[in-house]
């Protein structure tokens, strides 16, 4: 009963999403007023109704309904009740539900409370967020059910994969699908803005929010994913430029240019064109990150082919929605003037060139992630991994950061290098002592090899100078977003400092060790005590007993263990962490090697914690200009209300 | 940063992750697979040659990141190669004739991927171009 008022749910959603579209677009022309009104309810119950759908699906996955075909495909009985629930948008569709159910909410959220824009652009952006949604609709009512039930019910479900068996994983793929989400609402408003020709500050603030929250969520399932995928998969790495990492790096790309140019446009009415054309590249790499990582293309053509059907939907879709954008955009683009103009040395002007930097970094990952489907086609299979882009992508990063250092110090529309000379003289000094110290203890190991070293001089550098903002002012004064630029570009130094020190100084060491045998990695002594098997809900384990010093001192316990799951059987390798401020000693038992010996893989990761503090830190600095941004509105919203409460009093 | 769809299938293709548990190897890995070389500076060289190589069984891990037998008995292969003073990019250049090139992270100057090498320089010359346009015309506001 449930699935079916699910899908009952699903089907309406679907239809209320057709009537959003076509009275949205209807009453654009002028001919049927009628409709008007109907825009803003309509998109309130269909977020509405596609939220009861997910939480059927919910409900489904919490009592394991096995008469369920997408329960018993990915849960089982046998599981915690939040890995469950988690396996509700563990796989493909419900993943589409979760996704078409946001941009639900999203939209009702929208029709509800924005009234700053004219009502014509409001139903033009509404129209556009049904248009989306509405391939969604399609994709799940079409070829991808999560309702579809199963005759007769399986006795036992086949579980969820165990590396997902993770409470990073479970919270990780909604977020970067919030994050693509809000790019598709903020596309939402660059149509309503081009269809009715209203490219202006009033769309820059009403978009802004959403950008921002959207880069928020990408930068947060970024962190967080390269940090699951550095403690669960057991290698220790953090990032390797495979295509599905790429695909989840490009929106957040094309969402940190977006963001920095709806600001000037928001402030300084000044490029409206840029603004928007970054709009439309950004929904498109978040359908680029929604769908192509689902077709399975990015693995290989062949892995697409074994399911052509759901892949060429999709392709169909992709083409569909960038296509139609970029036709949008082409036709109006040149109706656009472009705002007010600024000088090369300016706030603008060092902004347009990262942004220039950032999307010539993300046209980069794009053609290196894609290119190997090119060679495929010519039956030569290529890899593009990271001796590729670590060094194209600095020739892009490296000038993009020392801007970055100057940029925030400038004055808006036109300012000189001679001005701020003197403020500049600190983060130089910093950099030079950098160099000296690089210099003084690294070996010279090629091009590649000296990436790290940069990092590190740069990072030195940033972070200097991304507090230099706040000199000269009264700190108690500084307004939010203020705060929140300082704290998102400190993060970035922090986040490069951990990834060019862990690169350039981590040390790894693999062994075949008794019991009772000491060994040493870096400053490190571990001593292996014993190996012990341990049970779990759903798995039993072989754990490694390590005694582990850092340079003679206190020691402390670490802990890794050999997962062996039942449902369904399969082994993982639980690292183990001991973290110190400095880095991290990182753990993996391996097989029994001969004459009771046990494989051992540990690594001493000096400062990598870094990375992902870092991280946060950029995405704490967007929620702190998030805040400060929709208080002001909030405050200026009353005030308003006020002044036309005092008004209307007057006028009687 | 690994998304679902790459999950499923690693697990299917690294064999130690989902082989049944009766089913395990039980050949043992060879020499070099788990061991390092004595010399750190060999050991560093091996280390960075292998970490740029694919393991060809695995979805998108290096040699040096997998635990396929298969990546096993080619870290042993690069580390006594590298041990008997061979040099990385000799190595790499027998294991593209031997597996395509497929098996190496970075790419080759070959008729079929100077599309690579050609449009970072595109990307470079374009994103003068839009700054000089740009600036030019704004240039007094």
């Amino acid at each position: 009963m449930i699935a079916e008022i699910g899908l009952a749910a699903l089907w309406l959603a679907a239809a209320l999403a057709a009537l959003q579209l076509i009275a949205g677009s209807l009453s654009l022309t002028g001919k049927a007023e009628s409709l008007t009104g109907t825009v803003r309810p309509v998109a309130i119950v269909q977020g509405a109704l596609a939220l009861l759908a997910f939480a059927a699906l919910i409900a489904l996955f919490a009592r394991t309904d096995l008469s369920v075909k997408l329960v018993a495909m990915n849960s089982h009985s046998a599981k915690p009740l939040i890995f469950k629930i988690a396996a509700a948008w563990g796989n493909h569709e419900g993943s589409m539900l979760l996704w078409v159910t946001v941009m639900g909410l999203a939209g009702a959220f929208v029709a509800q409370f924005e009234r700053r824009l004219p009502e014509k652009t409001m139903l033009a952006t509404l129209a556009g967020q049904a248009f989306v949604s509405l391939g969604f609709y399609a994709f799940l009512l079409i070829s991808s059910n999560p309702f579809e039930r199963l005759n007769p019910p399986a006795g036992e479900g086949n579980g969820l994969n165990p590396l997902l068996q993770d409470i990073g994983l479970a919270f990780h793929p909604p977020t970067l699908y919030l994050g693509y989400v809000g790019l598709s609402v903020a596309f939402s408003f660059a149509i309503g803005a081009l269809l009715t020709r209203q490219v202006g500050p009033a769309f820059a603030k009403a978009m802004r929010p959403w950008v921002l929250g959207a880069w928020i969520f990408l930068t947060l399932g970024i962190t967080a994913g390269s940090y699951w995928a550095y403690y669960e998969l057991g290698w220790g790495g953090w990032w390797f430029w495979d295509p599905v990492e790429n695909a989840s790096l490009m929106p957040w790309l094309a969402a940190t240019a977006l963001l920095h140019s709806v600001s000037v446009l928001a402030s300084r009415d000044a490029l409206r064109i840029w603004t928007v054309m970054l709009g439309v590249v950004a929904f498109s790499m978040s359908m680029v990150g929604t769908f192509l990582v689902r077709s399975g293309i990015l693995t290989s053509v062949h892995a697409f082919a074994v399911d052509p059907e759901r892949g060429s939907f999709i392709l169909v879709l992709l083409a569909i929605y960038i296509g139609g954008a970029l036709t949008l955009f082409g036709l109006r683009a040149a109706t656009v003037s472009e705002g007010k103009q600024f000088a090369l040395v300016s706030r603008e002007g060092a902004l347009v060139f990262n942004n220039v930097m950032l999307t010539a970094i993300l046209g980069i990952v794009l053609f290196g992630t894609l290119y190997p489907l090119v060679t495929e086609v010519f039956d030569t299979k290529v890899s593009v991994g990271p001796p590729y882009f670590n060094p194209v992508g600095a020739v892009f990063f490296v000038p993009m950061v020392l801007i970055l250092m100057v940029g925030p110090l400038l004055r808006w529309r036109k300012d000189s290098f001679a001005r701020i000379a003197k403020v500049l003289i600190l983060p130089v000094i910093l950099m030079l002592g950098a160099v000296a110290v690089v210099l003084g203890i690294a070996e010279y190991r090629g091009i590649d090899g000296a990436l790290p070293f940069v990092g590190i001089v740069l990072a030195a550098g940033l972070a200097i100078a991304s507090l230099l903002p706040l000199r000269e002012r009264n700190l108690l004064r500084t307004p939010l977003t203020t705060w929140g630029m300082v704290l998102a570009h400190l993060g970035v130094a922090v986040a490069l400092f951990g990834m060019a020190v862990e690169s350039a100084y981590k040390v790894e060491k693999l062994v075949a060790a008794r019991v009772g045998e000491t060994t040493s990695v870096g400053p490190w002594k571990v001593e292996l005590r014993g190996i012990e098997p341990v049970p779990g809900p759903n798995w039993t384990a072989i754990e490694a007993d390590l005694l582990a010093s850092y340079k003679g001192g206190a020691t402390s316990a670490v802990k890794p263990q050999s997962r062996s799951f039942w449902t369904p059987p399969q082994m993982t390798t639980e690292s183990a962490l001991l973290t110190r401020w400095n880095g991290q000693l990182y753990a993996v038992i391996g097989d029994e090697a001969q004459d009771g010996r046990w494989q051992l893989r540990l690594w001493w990761k000096p400062f990598v914690t870094l990375i992902w503090f870092g991280g946060i830190m950029i995405a704490l600095g967007g929620l702190l200009s998030l805040i400060g941004r929709v208080a002001a509105d909030i405050r200026r919203g009353v005030a308003r209300g006020r002044i036309a409460d005092r008004h209307e009093s007057r006028a009687q | 940063m690994r998304g679902l769809l790459f999950l499923l299938v690693l697990a299917l293709c690294t064999p130690v992750v989902w082989a049944p548990l009766a089913a395990q190897d039980t050949l043992p890995p060879a020499p070099y697979a788990y061991e390092q070389l004595e010399d750190p500076a060999l050991e560093a060289r091996a280390q960075a040659l292998m970490e740029t190589l694919r393991c060809l069984k695995c979805q998108s891990q290096s040699i040096a990141d997998s635990d396929a037998p298969m990546a096993g008995d080619m870290r042993s292969q690069v580390r006594k190669r590298i041990a008997a003073g061979e040099e990385p990019e000799a190595i790499r250049k027998w294991l593209i004739e031997r597996y395509g090139d497929y098996v190496s992270y970075t790419p080759r100057f070959t008729a079929l991927t100077w599309p690579l090498f050609l449009v970072p320089m595109l990307i470079v010359a374009l994103a003068a171009l839009l700054l000089r346009r740009r600036f030019r015309r704004g240039g007094e506001g």
